[in-house]
């Protein structure tokens, strides 16, 4: 297990260095530098500012300077917000993310293994169609058609729920239920495959020749087998979540993580952009780590390959 | 069973290189059968015709701004707008169809980059084999934790909203998928023993791998490209929504349902274009079920 | 007077077995009027080819049927209606006075659970014992079954085991609530012929050990010869023959028995060209012809086969054949 354990960490770290590496030097091949759709300036303020920002530097120092900063969990100055730096806009807006990202998995796993399980036990009935039928629109709709319609229903017509903003409790529940449906459509499809082979596999016969009662073999045989393929799925449903969330946050002006992402992307804020990307980049590794491992737990023939 | 996504993968389909006709009207007959799929498909060759035949059909110009319909009317079939006007007193409908250009040559194009890349990753490294095939799906694994459209909008930020450019970014992000399939397939296929007969005869591996490896290959490619080109058209439209995606003068369904989802509490049919989209992607991943299912039937 | 008499009761009593099951193509019958009976201690082989219904009497018997599948008829087990019972009527017969193994033990046993954990279960729901009894009860077992080192393999995982000891651990997970009934379903079918015999001498053992009943399904002969007292020939979801063991192999009565003894190469005759075959294909059981199933294969078809379909009868005392055929 342990084995097990240290593999997978060591094949994230390539990743993330990938990650780094990437933004950093897309980054410093974009034509002009951050400055330059700024009004001119005389040639000694921009001088003065490169050397502030260490832009007069090579581009390999300049990387180096910043996994420096990186390992000090220093993402850098914010081009665009001048007061502050990156890692302090990422440290306001992550709680809000967090919160919002987790309700939607949350809800994700507990709605969408419900749906597959149910629909799993009645299979080609009325029930299972709409679970399958839901599911399939879920995972087809974007988020960002379903958020406004949610909107225009429970906001402006039947006035159960606020529009946006992000005073009260009730502020959440939209943006999480339009980040997390196309999840609970995913997990509720798989969950309910997987359900419905595993019911049909060998072991669970053999469970029921032994005399079990129906409630063990479902729960103690049928039940722990099915989840693994959900598990497998958490990882891209991280994933799914983050970059879902950029436009929930947008839609329902949300102060989180994915709303500064997008300020920043249209005002050309390199290091906000090349920090998120990297922020979320190691939230996504360490959520697959995190997966691989529950699933090692849980399915002990990947222990030992 | 650490790697299953949503889609899962379909098990290699034995090459049956005689009988490849009837394999390929087997799976017609098959598609055929499945309503779902049919409908879907008459519905998106419907979209697509109206889409690209919408200059041919006499409608007003998607930048005819009627002053009579400002801020924003709604739909009236009277008038002929069917969707209503926008913000700016334009017909609705028109630009929508003219959005529908954009998304689906954006789906089309990129798919393709998609393709050209699993494919030819996938068919390499199953062909190759060893460590060059070990390094090469490591890449694929490493790439597949990389949340993509991050990248996609950095590169938007860094190099502008070329067209071209988002054409090949977000191809360039689509074809994992692919590239697995293929090589699974190359490395089944490999050692078949038409192959080795081939190679006995000196056909060049070039050839081996253009005459029999990628035809073998394409009844999952074309289920995988059918699920492609959904996620492509969503990724644009994604983008165009946050606004980096495509730009004035042109418009996609992204931006559309952007513009319709801002003034949607005074004009909610500005959110019709987000229907058709939703109905779009819809009847595409029926398709590709439907295609997945004719092409390798297993009892879901 | 009820003891005596539960003495004298057939472990099981089947009568007019029918199973069918619906499929998008139609009705199957898998298995077509099947009567017979199993007495304590004895060993029962039933002998056909794939798709001659012997594996599905006994999944209709356990009440392990797919979900598209209905059986009809009266099961007895000691004299009392199994047949179409609930599951928890059926779950105080399965797994502790009835149990059945199954032919591919890797798929047969839980990968995600440890042995210790998928036997211990059956101890503790069924016998109400403490864990730590059970663990003992089990690890005996597993010795009687000859894994080596049971005690330390005891929480292994199944894919950890080779197949033969994977079928000795499903074997010893039947018989922990000392059955009256084994039913083992092609148990050496998935396995290396070494070791076939190996689990076929294990099993003759522990059925004289625990005196149980057996009944052994299989599609090969040779299996039969040495482990049963009584043999069921099926054809086609019906009994075609049954007769003592001895009998049967010296002289068959149904041109089917006949067929499939000659069919096995044997090592005291002379060596032919060819092996010997029965000719033609296996009856669709969605469409079964008319008259007797085996008539297109027959050597000896006459014409009212195809018309009027041979009942059962007795020829001998316990002997029976379905044949319109007076003798061989």
């Amino acid at each position: 297990m342990l084995n097990y354990f240290l593999r997978r960490v060591g094949g994230a770290i390539p990743t993330l260095f990938l990650i780094i590496a990437v933004s950093f030097f897309l980054v410093h091949a974009a034509p002009g530098g951050p400055f330059s759709t700024e009004r001119n300036r005389p040639a000694e303020i921009e001088e003065n500012l490169k050397r502030a920002y260490h832009l007069d530097e090579s581009v390999p120092r300049q990387f180096l300077r910043y996994l420096n900063g990186l390992a000090h969990a220093d993402f850098g100055p914010s081009f665009q917000y001048k007061d502050f730096s990156v890692s302090e806009l990422i440290a306001r807006g992550f709680p809000t993310s967090l919160m919002l990202g987790t309700l939607a998995i949350s809800a994700a796993l507990i709605l969408g293994l419900s749906a597959g399980i149910w629909a799993a036990f009645r299979q080609n009935s009325a029930v299972d169609y709409a679970v399958m039928g839901m599911s399939m629109t879920g995972i087809a709709v974007p988020n960002f058609v379903v958020a406004p319609f949610l909107t225009l229903v429970f906001g402006s017509l039947l006035h159960w729920l606020p529009v946006g903003g992000w005073d009260s409790w009730s502020n959440i529940v939209l943006p999480a239920i339009a980040l997390g449906l196309p999840n609970v459509a995913a997990v509720s499809r798989l969950t309910r495959g997987s359900m419905i082979e595993v019911l049909r596999s060998n072991y669970v016969r053999t469970a029921r020749a032994k005399g079990l009662r129906e409630r063990i073999t479902i729960t103690r045989h049928a039940i722990r087998a099915a989840i693994l393929p959900v598990i497998s799925y958490l990882g891209p449903a991280v994933a799914n979540i983050i970059t879902g969330s950029v436009i929930i946050e947008q839609i329902f002006s949300i102060p989180g993580i994915g709303r500064y992402f997008v300020q920043a992307a249209l005002n050309r804020d390199y290091t906000l952009v090349m920090g998120v990307t990297i922020f979320f980049g190691v939230i996504i590794i360490t959520c697959n780590l995190i997966t691989d491992l529950l699933y090692g737990f849980l399915d002990p023939r990947v222990r030992y390959d | 069973m650490a790697d299953v996504t949503v889609r899962d993968i379909p098990s290699p389909i034995a090459a049956k290189e005689v009988a490849g006709r009837s394999l390929w009207s087997d799976a017609r007959r098959r598609f055929l059968q499945n309503h779902a799929a049919v409908v879907s498909l008459t519905i998106l060759i419907i979209i697509a015709a109206l889409s690209f035949g919408a200059p041919f059909l006499g409608l007003r110009d998607q930048d005819d701004v009627n002053y009579d319909m400002m801020p924003a009317a709604p739909p009236d079939f009277a008038t002929g707008y069917f969707f209503g006007s926008d913000a700016n007193g334009r017909d609705l409908f028109v630009r929508t169809l003219y959005g529908g250009q954009v998304s689906l040559t954006v789906g089309a194009v990129a798919t393709l980059v998609s393709l050209l890349i699993g494919v030819a990753w996938g068919a390499t490294a199953g062909f190759i084999g060893g460590r060059v095939d070990g390094a090469m799906m490591r890449i694929v694994d490493i790439f597949y934790s990389i949340p993509f459209i991050f990248f996609v909008i950095l590169l938007t930020v860094v190099f502008g909203h070329d067209i071209i450019l988002i054409y090949l970014a977000i191809g360039a992000v689509s074809w994992l998928d692919m590239a697995r399939i293929v090589r699974g397939q190359t490395l089944s296929l490999k050692r078949k023993e038409f192959i080795e007969a081939a190679h006995a005869s000196g056909v060049s591996t070039f050839n081996i791998v253009r005459r029999h490896i990628i035809p073998n290959c394409l009844g999952p490619v074309v289920i995988y490209v059918t699920l492609t080109v959904p996620t492509v058209i969503l990724t644009e439209s994604f983008l165009s929504f946050l606004g980096m995606g495509v730009q004035e003068p042109q418009s996609s369904w992204g931006t559309l349902i952007s513009e319709g989802a801002r003034s949607m509490e005074i004009s909610p049919w500005g959110l019709l274009p987000g229907i058709v989209l939703a109905l779009t992607l819809l009847c595409l991943n029926f398709v590709g079920d439907g295609m997945r299912d004719a092409l390798d039937p297993k009892d879901r | 007077m009820a003891a005596i008499a539960n003495a004298d009761l057939p472990v099981l009593d089947v009568s007019g077995l029918e199973t069918t099951f619906s499929t998008p193509e139609g009705e199957v019958k898998a298995v077509n009027g099947v009567s017979f009976q199993v007495r304590a201690g004895e060993a029962v082989g039933i002998v056909g080819e794939s798709g001659s219904g012997k594996s599905q009497i006994f999944m209709s018997i356990m009440g392990l049927l797919a979900s598209n599948g209905r059986a009809r008829g009266s099961v007895k087990f000691k004299g009392t209606e199994i047949l179409g019972q609930p599951p928890s009527k059926l779950n105080k017969i399965r797994g502790v006075r009835m149990s059945m193994i199954f032919q591919d033990p890797m798929t047969s046993l839980n990968p995600y659970l440890t042995v210790a954990r998928q036997m211990t279960e059956v101890l503790v729901e069924h016998k109400g014992m403490s864990m730590a009894e059970a663990r003992k009860a089990s690890i005996a077992l597993l010795d009687r079954v000859q894994i080596p080192e049971a005690a330390q393999r005891f929480d292994m995982y199944p894919h950890e085991f080779s197949g033969g000891m994977r079928q000795r651990v499903m074997i010893a997970m039947a018989l922990l609530c000392q059955p009256e009934l084994l039913i083992a379903d092609e148990p050496t079918t998935a396995l290396d012929v070494t070791v076939q015999a190996q689990i076929l001498d294990l099993v003759a053992g522990l059925r004289r050990d625990f005196n149980m009943a057996l009944t052994l399904i299989t599609h090969d002969m040779g299996v039969i010869a040495g482990m049963c007292d009584r043999v069921m020939v099926m054809y086609g979801g019906r009994v075609v023959e049954a007769a003592p063991a001895g009998k049967l192999f010296h002289d068959p009565q149904h041109p089917y028995s006949a067929g499939l003894l000659r069919s096995m190469p044997r090592l005291d005759e002379t060596m032919h060209d060819r092996l010997t075959t029965i000719a033609g294909q296996p009856p669709n059981l969605q469409r079964l012809p008319s008259g007797c199933a085996f008539r297109d294969r027959c050597d000896y078809r006459m014409e009212i086969c195809a018309t009027e379909l041979p009942p059962l009868r007795g020829i001998a005392p316990e002997r029976s054949k379905a044949c319109h055929l007076q003798a061989l």
